[in-house]
């Protein structure tokens, strides 16, 4: 349905999507992920036809996106960051509107209207004006304007961006009944998300592709890290010497901070994890923390995102030091682990 | 069409639900009628005609201001609030969300300039204009706020924000004033040429007068042309940017 080959855009010196290439098939429920800045938003708004590239091509069901832009927005529902709503009017006004927009019979738009009020839960609200709900409730008056003329392509820009819990689990229940109606592109820095709704997953690291495939994929590509992470008082020198005592252990990392803390990253099995805080008590150093590394999708976003080929690689046992830090992750327990 | 005619009935809507719509025209008209009080009918006994063209000069004034005022907050608004997004990823052209735009501010200035109309009727208390002398005067007032309206919309489409789109509107309707003085320092056809181009002294003043001439009406309805156009391309090159 959607091809994208060699794809740039600039934002005037800015390269936010670098020579981005990939494919989406009709009925698929793909995921964005990235950190901040990563170029989702832009491939999002490229493919909406809202931006044009700065070069390479982009086709959506066969049609070029700088050639006729017109007519691929026919048939796509595009809902930005901050859904697209005119404050001052009422729900059942905006749709009515935003279906005749997008070329609706007055008839068909206003039974559109109702329909996909009933599929958004907003039967209740929809005489009341916009700019008087609560957030959750304009997400959901935007994602009820990005359906409500039947799309092929629903393209959902950070769709759970500030909602509450409970409005997440409803908007989670939103999306998934939508799929099978339409080709979804979804776009968050919430692994959960993407976990939980997509079958298939880009991950985008200064705008470009840093992996692609379904969860299964990534995780058998770059392997679920199975590991610790460690904050000890000490030289680096001394902790090596003591992990060096576990043969379980490989793949050490180590960076120091300003305070002289010691920051380690290392692959070893669970059932080592004892050996590991044992011997580095015993030899007199001060551990002040210790957890499990980030594990599984989670794993490989992060790694990624930090410019990693993959989670600290099954090789070789070999011990690294560092003192570089590249980066900190939007999410999970591994945020701050180097300095 | 029907795209036109959607997102004007919009912006009219918008302008009825919020204040600024209302704040602009009480201000015109209060403003519109002082003028008329303290400078066409308060400064001694003059012919009822004159005191009409000094009414339709002032004003002339207030439309441009006005229209500069209600065309600022087009774009401007829709990019703060995230709402223009709704507009260019719709199946609309570039070309109709100006004209509907265009559209809305004009049927709203028309309104304003035609709730002034009580003023000039004013006239006929002490005095007699021939209403064809009005008539013409607002037509002249309706195609110069539609010419300066259509500045205002370029400007609102170049600016990315209300300030920047009402400061460039006055510059683009200072350019075109500024004609007119410009002309009277230049000889020969270049000064003509220049003269052709004055928004107010050669197109409005034979309107002020009653005369109602195709050349004045063709260059309002050419810069409205041009203006609308370029702010069409503008917002179509804004998809590269």
């Amino acid at each position: 349905m959607i091809v994208v080959d060699n794809v740039s855009k600039y934002y005037g010196e800015h390269c936010a999507v670098d020579d981005l290439s990939f494919s989406i098939r009709e009925g698929e429920c793909v995921g964005f992920l990235g950190l901040n800045g990563a170029g989702k938003s832009t491939t999002l708004r490229l493919l909406s036809c809202l931006l044009l590239p700065t070069s390479g091509r982009i086709t959506v069901r066969g049609i070029d996106v700088v050639d006729n832009p017109h007519e691929i927005r026919r048939f796509v529902g595009y809902l930005p960051e901050r859904p697209p709503v005119y404050s001052d009017m009422t729900v059942a006004e905006y749709l009515d509107f935003t279906g005749r927009l997008r070329g609706l019979s007055a008839r068909d738009s206003e039974k559109r209207a109702s329909e996909v009020s009933d599929a958004c839960n907003l039967g209740k609200v929809a005489q009341a004006v916009i700019g008087t709900l609560s957030h959750g409730f304009q997400q959901r008056v935007g994602i009820a304007q990005a359906i409500i003329h039947k799309p092929a392509l629903l393209i959902l820009d950070e769709p759970i961006q500030g909602l509450d819990p409970v409005q997440i689990v409803d908007m989670r229940k939103l999306i998934a009944n939508l799929r099978g109606e339409h080709t979804i592109l979804l776009s968050t820095h919430i692994l959960s998300e993407i976990e939980q709704t997509c079958d298939r997953i880009l991950m985008l690291h200064k705008g470009r592709i840093a992996a692609e495939g379904t969860e299964a994929e990534l995780l058998t590509r770059y392997g679920a890290a199975k590991g610790l992470e460690l904050e000890v008082r000490g030289s680096q020198d001394a902790i090596t010497q003591a992990l060096a005592a576990v043969p379980e252990v490989s793949d050490v990392k180590i960076t120091v901070d300003d305070r002289g803390i010691a920051h380690v990253q290392l692959r070893v099995s669970e059932a080592a994890h004892e050996s590991v805080s044992r011997v580095l008590v015993h030899a007199g150093l001060g551990l002040l923390s210790m957890r499990p590394l980030a594990t599984g999708l989670e794993g490989v976003f992060v790694s990624l995102s930090r410019g990693q080929g993959a989670p600290v690689a099954p090789s070789s046992p070999a011990t690294a030091a560092t003192t570089d830090a590249s980066g900190s992750p939007a999410t999970g327990s591994t945020e701050d682990t180097t300095s | 069409m029907s795209h036109v005619w959607l997102i004007a009935r919009r912006e009219l809507g918008a302008y009825l639900r919020t204040p600024s719509g209302y704040l602009i025209a009480s201000a015109t008209l209060l403003v519109s009628g002082l003028l008329f009080n303290t400078r066409a009918v308060g400064q001694g006994e003059k012919l009822s005609s004159q005191v009409l063209q000094d009414f339709l000069r002032d004003a002339s004034g207030t439309t441009t201001v006005a229209a500069v005022l209600i065309a600022m907050r087009l774009f401007a608004e829709e990019r703060q609030s995230g709402t223009s997004t709704l507009l260019f990823t719709s199946p609309i052209r570039e070309s109709q969300i100006v004209l509907g735009k265009f559209l809305s501010a004009f049927v709203v200035l028309t309104l304003l300039t035609l709730l002034s109309l009580y003023l000039p009727a004013l006239i006929f208390v002490n005095g007699k204009v021939s209403v064809g002398h009005i008539a013409g005067g607002y037509l002249g007032l309706l195609l110069l706020g539609a010419a300066t309206l259509s500045l205002g919309v370029l400007g609102a489409v170049l600016g990315r924000n209300q300030l920047v789109a009402g400061v460039l509107s006055a510059l683009f309707i200072t350019v075109l004033f500024l004609s007119w003085p410009l002309s009277t320092v230049v000889e020969g056809n270049l000064g003509e040429l220049i003269a052709y181009f004055s928004l107010y002294e050669k197109h409005f003043f034979p309107f002020m007068r009653g005369l109602v001439q195709l050349s004045d009406v063709t260059y309002y309805v050419s810069i409205v042309y041009l203006a609308l156009l370029a702010a069409t391309r503008a917002l179509q090159s804004q998809r590269w940017q």
